[in-house]
């Protein structure tokens, strides 16, 4: 792999740029592997990276079906932050926050992780005692974590409205100031970048038509470019996972839901964080080209189409202007969908199937951009060593059979 | 010719001049002119810099598709960033800045990024400014981000209103050009109920830009579609979103042309949401670049907006021209610049002939025709200076000096919303156009947008989509109007000529302009395996910019499939999102902003709260009286005074926001059974029975008591906030688990109104209010419910209780709730009766050790772990039962509730502390948290409710919260802080 940095740039830019090597090669599949990755997003190309990196396990494919990348990796609304909640959940993504913080340079490839701090507001008693609470649970569990009052948070926030005659007026707001945002198809092309040059075979334009199951047991799968046998396959589809996994035969508690996004216009730097909000329903960030960048909830109807109702971003642009009354001649410029898999806890599932050598690693929901490396990463280590990673057992399969959700819903709004 | 502005001609009212302000020059214009038109004619075509070398930047286009002039336009709270100078419309007092540019557009400092350009190549920061580690944050990434971004956000809130409109329509229409009004006018006469709707001010599309052509058509056209009641014009609207089920979304400006002048209170914008039975996409073609060196000299602009300057705006962009085109219709700019008084030095065409009739006319006025040969590069600074032309296969090139040259690529028609309807695309290789393939909803394209370009075909491509689209609405046996008669010129085909040989080493080849994207940037993607056209667009940004690649897509893609060696169809495009032209957030948010943003749900007594200055917690939409300050009371000081009140005497409280659903039907107390932890079915008629919900999970969802009221019917009462979420839940059983079961929910939260009065003295109160109701305790037990007249209104008398103080709550019918609460309050007035709010209601029910759903409980409690096993039923079946059995749900050492008697009595634990055993231990392991935690002035101390992890294995043992700066020590004990007697127990 040839590195990146300002001297090969130079030297680079002496030549016309005319001898960059390719990021990754395009190869054909080769008729086995000892390890096979369905989905070419930023958790299966970690999954993959870690994988050849951390476990030797080199002889490794990761198959797309369409352009690596593509799905929700470069869909979302780029935020990365830590302050979960439950232990299990704060202990994977401060795990994940973490790697994304030296990210760049393990990769050697910059990820523009942007640790401009994340604003979790507050807008009713409900809201405060959740906020609180989580503050308290993270400091003790090593997360960095802030209660701030109102003006402290138009202080951090100068643009975002405090004002009390708000439908809604804030009340505080959880500040974590390690967390941020990072370029997202950085992080699927840096792994990617990184994976070939460990070996990895990236297969785009591949699409996993069936598995070769005996006796329980994965033996390979069919793809649209021919049989591959392999003994362990990690499926990392996003929104197609459910899809998948009825081909192997397997049900999911899983759910898929278009969840949209857009941005506006670039601008010139006016928005110093991102704001999130759930009462008042939007997160908001300002993307380093000068976007503004937002997304909300999901529309409530099951699909596999990536595509959402235009009501919904209509309804999300007021809870916007809510926050932000300066945003109100911006114009939107593109909007977009994903398809998000929502488990029942809102917890991911990592782990073994009930089919020997099929792992999953899914049900992100709305918030798996953050996780991508401590997902590949401690997913890598429970398919090469065929045990759970400790960061990832309490999020095995096996939890909606014990009972053992974790449940990050949150607290539902307060009802007497 | 008088500077740049004919003296004759064009759609500009020369009697109405306008005076307007650009980077700070005072100039002078007409009404009909758009901000680029008035520049144009007067000469000022630099009008910005460009996002990443700041490069300046001219006039490019006429319309949507201009990636240049981009403005800030107007100033304070009415600001607007990156407004298209394209389709601003001149108005008097228009003030208007260039956007990035420092200090000056003139001298924009920013343009020493072209120094090092050579680094700045695409996807360059994904390789650099990786080290140190820490400096992406503190140093390369606010650099970075300074450079970029275009304008600039207002400070101030903005004080226009906007609007929204939903209507339906038989045909929509979108565009209004020769093919779109042809459309509408065939539909309307038919009978259809027509909506047509177009960007531009006036209707026409490119008509307006031709010389002469149809005029009387248009005039006589519009006039028709005027006067017809089944026709709506919608002039200033871009039909911008084409969603499923034919359903449009329409941005309409109807004061942006204004300005200042606009009158108060009319809406600056209106967003139409359209569902249309049948949609004619009508929105014509845009004209695409050619490559080369210094193709974004300003000066260097598309030879349709030529035209269009010239012949609708009548202002010329230049003197001494050059035409580079590849195919016939840009000859046509030739002939009107030469029109125009310019001076036509040559027309540039890379074909090897021109048979054509319009390069006839051409050579007929004596200019010459270069063809076989390109412009390789265009030279200049701030204005183009000169041109470099020479033969396509190489060879000695010449420059020629002129200060405009009008460019040509051929056309790519406008399938942005025939796309979005998930309509697949065609690749027309004659045309070398992507035209719309086959449709996925009711609809038809037509005319430039269909890749049907001359303008007859297009006029009756148009009259017959308008007629069938009418038939297949029901408004058939009309015949198409015979299209008027128009004489084509005949045209030889374009030749596609992506990028111009050679040029590359000559200098930068622009094809996303606003986003400086270059050919060889999208050629160093490809090498660098960025091979598939949506990696190409992201690893270089082209296509992504405020224009969304109107202008340079097709060529991107050309140039990709060149790099690649795959065909242009097999290279695909992006997925053409929504909207077509940006859209103002104002707009999208309507009038649901401040109070409307959420519907204010307020009960029939709020009147009387308010009056009692009250303070308001929100819980889901209501406004409920949070508590009454009195004198100068702070919260605190309130809320002793009212808990003590409805313990020491009576108090009484707003309970009409609780949600209330009536179920009824032969099957209702099976299906309360199943839906309750507890049994219904035995429940005798009168009585009331508190109920615990569980999800299927077997955590408590929401609670609440139901009262039978007949054998059939139940009346269910739930928390304020779940009350839509347990109705949605419920009917989600029935409808699709146990349709067989013969149960109707109606919702009646808003028909009753009721109040809870509480304390030794509240049957005092009843006793006088109702004297036809026995109140002693046999005839009118705890938990059950008697109907009767209290202060002279029919009602519904419940004794159940929140507080563990005796309590009644009456309902009657909303209309009466503010007569019979204040019936209460003279009634409870010799017993100083004492309205109290949401926050002591809190306090009463802890000292109780009730649960509050959401508090207690957050989604991973279950009944047990409340200790509230008396209300689970061993016998029957219920929602969540199941979940009960399993390993970690049956655990022993699940997190329970528990009371807090915090070791200071001084001391009131914050809600949200966290818990453990051991505040040294590292890591520390959590094993609950504080859910509900108060001052009481019954107990004369701070308590509190929490879970903790076994806890009622723990009682009194002393669990820590380790806060912010301190430990807190508090004993773990039963969470009932009251006697039987409901009397403070001590110790």
């Amino acid at each position: 792999m040839q590195r990146f940095s300002i001297v090969s740039l130079a030297r680079n830019a002496l030549t016309g740029h005319k001898d960059w090597p390719r990021y990754w090669r395009s190869p054909k599949p080769k008729a086995a592997y000892d390890a096979v990755i369905v989905g070419g997003g930023g958790h299966g190309l970690a999954t993959a990276y870690y994988l050849a990196k951390e476990h030797g396990v080199r002889n490794v494919a990761v198959l797309e079906k369409g352009w690596l990348g593509g799905g929700n990796t470069g869909r979302n609304t780029t935020i990365v932050r830590s302050n979960y909640l439950w232990d299990e959940s704060a202990h994977l993504y401060e795990h994940s926050l973490k790697l994304f913080e030296g990210l760049s340079q393990d990769l050697n490839y910059n990820v523009m992780p942007s640790q401009r701090g994340v604003l979790n507001l507050a807008h009713n008693l409900g809201d405060v005692r959740e906020g609180i609470r989580r503050v308290n649970a993270n400091r003790l569990n090593g997360v960095d974590a802030e209660w701030l009052t109102p003006a402290q948070v138009k202080a951090f926030c100068p643009i975002v409205s405090i004002s009390p005659s708000m439908r809604y007026p804030v009340m505080g707001a959880t500040l974590q100031r390690r967390a941020g945002v990072a370029r997202h198809d950085a992080v699927a092309w840096g792994f990617a970048r990184a994976a070939d040059a460990l070996g990895v075979d990236i297969i785009q334009n591949c699409e996993v038509m069936g598995f070769d199951i005996r006796q329980g047991r994965v033996h390979g799968l069919r793809t649209t470019q021919g049989e591959i046998a392999t003994t362990k396959v990690g499926i990392v589809a996003a929104g197609h996972n459910s899809v998948l996994c009825d081909m192997a035969g397997v049900r999911l508690p899983i759910q898929s839901h278009p969840l949209q996004a857009l941005v506006s216009e670039p601008i010139k730097p006016i928005h110093p964080c991102v704001v999130m909000s759930n009462a008042v329903h939007v997160y908001v960030s300002q993307s380093d080209k000068g976007e503004l960048v937002m997304g909300a909830g999901i529309d409530s109807f099951n699909s596999y189409a990536q595509r959402g109702s235009f009501p919904v971003i209509e309804h999300q642009m007021a809870a916007v202007l809510e926050l932000f009354p300066i945003f109100s001649r911006l114009r939107m410029m593109r909007t977009w969908g994903g398809i998000v898999d929502v488990c029942p806890d809102a917890s991911p599932i990592i782990g073994r199937l009930p089919v020997e050598g099929l792992y999953l690693n899914g049900g992100w929901g709305t918030g798996g951009f953050k996780a991508t490396p401590g997902s590949g990463h401690v997913f890598a280590h429970t398919i090469a060593q065929e045990a759970p990673h400790p960061l990832a057992a309490p999020f095995a399969f096996e939890r909606f059979t014990s009972g053992a959700l974790i449940d990050e819903h949150g607290a539902a709004a307060v009802a007497h | 010719m008088t500077g740049h502005r004919l003296p004759s001609g064009g759609r500009i009212d020369r009697a109405r001049p306008l005076s307007f302000r650009f980077a700070g020059r005072r100039y002078q214009g007409f009404a009909g002119d758009t901000l680029a038109s008035a520049l144009i004619a007067n000469d000022a075509l630099l009008v910005g810099r460009s996002f990443k070398y700041h490069r300046p930047r001219g006039i490019y286009a006429a319309g949507a598709e201009e990636p240049n002039a981009l403005v800030q336009l107007g100033a304070g709270a009415y600001s607007e960033p990156n407004a298209r100078a394209t389709q601003v419309e001149l108005y008097d007092g228009l003030t208007a800045d260039a956007v990035n540019a420092w200090p000056s557009l003139e001298w924009d400092l920013g343009a020493l990024t072209g120094l090092v350009s050579g680094l700045f190549v695409a996807g360059f920061y994904y390789k650099t400014f990786m080290w140190p580690r820490a400096f992406w944050n503190r140093v390369y990434e606010p650099a970075i981000r300074r450079m970029a971004g275009l304008g600039k956000a207002p400070r101030e809130a903005d004080p226009d209103l906007y609007d929204k409109v939903h209507v339906h329509a038989d045909v929509l229409v979108a565009g209004s050009g020769p093919a779109g009004l042809a459309a509408a006018l065939a539909a309307a006469r038919a009978g259809a109920d027509v909506l047509i709707a177009d960007e531009q001010a006036e209707l026409g599309g490119s008509l307006l830009a031709a010389r002469g052509t149809l005029d009387a058509w248009l005039r006589a056209t519009l006039d028709e579609l005027r006067g017809m009641p089944n026709v709506r014009l919608l002039p200033r609207t871009t039909v911008f979103g084409y969603y499923d089920h034919n359903y449009l979304c329409l941005l309409e400006r109807r004061t942006d042309h204004l300005g200042p002048a606009a009158p108060a209170g009319l809406s600056r914008q209106r967003l139409w949401h359209v569902r249309a039975r049948q949609v004619v996409l009508a929105t014509g073609a845009h004209e695409r670049p050619l490559v080369f060196a210094g193709n974004d000299r300003p000066g260097v602009m598309l030879a349709g907006a030529v035209s269009t300057y010239i012949n609708r705006y009548a202002a010329v962009p230049g003197k001494r021209a050059v035409v580079f085109a590849n195919n016939d219709g840009a000859y046509r700019t030739a002939l009107d610049l030469a029109e125009a008084g310019a001076q036509v030095l040559a027309v540039v065409d890379p074909r090897e002939s021109s048979p054509g009739d319009l390069p006839a006319q051409v050579r007929a006025r004596g200019i010459e025709i270069l063809n076989g040969q390109a412009v390789a590069a265009a030279t200049g600074g701030k204005r183009l200076e000169a041109v470099s032309i020479g033969p396509l296969g190489g060879g000695a090139a010449r420059g020629v000096a002129c200060d405009l040259l009008a460019v040509s690529g051929g056309w790519s028609p406008v399938v942005h919303l025939f796309s979005q309807s998930q309509g697949k695309l065609r690749w027309d290789e004659a045309k070398s156009c992507f035209v719309p393939g086959t449709a996925a909803q009711a609809q038809r394209s037509v005319g430039a947008a269909n890749g049907t370009f001359a303008l007859g075909a297009a006029l009756a491509e148009g009259l017959n989509a308008g007629a069938e689209a009418a038939k297949d609405v029901g408004f058939g046996g009309w015949r198409a109007p015979e299209p008027p008669i128009v004489d084509d010129p005949k045209e030889a085909p374009p030749h596609p000529l992506w990028q111009v040989p050679g040029a590359e080493g000559r200098g930068k080849s622009f094809v996303d302009f606003q986003n400086d994207v270059t050919a060889s940037d999208l050629r160093l993607a490809a090498r660098e395996g960025f091979e598939s056209v949506e990696h190409l667009k992201r690893y270089t940004t082209t296509g992504m910019a405020t224009d969304q690649g109107k202008t340079s897509n097709v060529n991107a893609l050309a140039i990709l499939s060149d790099a690649t060696g795959r065909a242009i169809p097999a290279t695909g495009t992006t997925t053409f999102r929504a909207p077509y032209t940006p859209v103002t957030y104002g707009a999208m948010a309507g009038r649901d902003r401040g109070d409307r943003l959420d519907p204010i749900r307020v009960t029939p007594i709020h009147s009387w709260h308010v009056a009692r200055g009250a303070a308001f917690e929100d819980v889901g939409q209501w406004k409920r009286p949070w508590y009454y300050p009195q004198g100068g009371e702070d919260m605190h000081a309130a809320v002793r005074r009212e808990a003590k009140a409805v313990r020491t005497s009576l108090g009484v409280l707003d309970a009409s926001t609780l949600g209330k659903i009536d179920v009824r039907g032969p099957d209702a107390a099976e299906f309360l059974d199943r839906v309750y932890t507890n049994g219904f079915r035995k429940l005798g008629v009168g009585r009331c029975r508190y109920g615990l919900m569980c999800r299927d999970d077997g955590m408590v969802f929401d609670d609440g008591v139901t009262t039978r009221l007949a054998d059939d019917h139940f009346f269910m009462t739930t928390t304020t906030g779940g009350a839509a979420r347990v109705l949605e839940w419920l009917e989600e059983w029935l409808q699709t688990e146990w349709p067989h079961m013969k149960v109707y929910l109606t919702s009646v939260t808003e028909q009753w109104a009721t109040v809870s009065f509480a304390g030794p003295r509240a049957g005092d109160v009843l006793r006088e209010l109702a004297p036809a109701v026995a109140v002693d305790e046999e005839s009118f037990p705890f938990l059950s419910m008697r109907e009767g007249v209290v202060a002279g209104l029919l009602a519904r008398i419940f004794r159940i209780s929140f507080t563990g103080e005796p309590s009644y709550e009456v309902n009657v019918p909303s209309h009466h709730g503010l007569a019979l609460w204040e019936a209460v309050m003279a009634a409870g007035e010799k017993h100083g009766i004492t309205p109290y709010g949401t926050e002591a209601m809190h306090v009463l029910r802890a000292e109780k050790g009730f649960i509050i759903v959401g508090q207690e409980t957050d989604g991973t409690v279950t009944p047990l772990d409340l200790g509230m096993d008396w209300i689970v039923s061993k016998q029957k079946d219920f929602l969540g039962k199941r979940s009960f059995a399993r390993p970690d749900t049956s655990r022993a050492d699940r997190k329970q509730l528990v009371g807090l008697l915090p070791a200071d009595p001084a001391e009131v634990l914050p809600e949200g502390a966290q818990l453990v055993w051991d505040a040294a231990e590292s890591p520390v392991r959590m094993v609950g948290h504080v859910t509900s935690s108060y001052w009481s002035p019954n107990l004369g101390r701070g308590f509190a409710l929490a879970l903790v992890k076994g806890g009622r294995d723990h009682h009194g043992k002393t669990i820590l919260a380790p806060l912010a700066g301190k430990t807190v020590a508090a004993r773990i004990v039963a969470p009932n802080f009251l006697d039987e007697g409901g009397k403070p127990l001590h110790g």
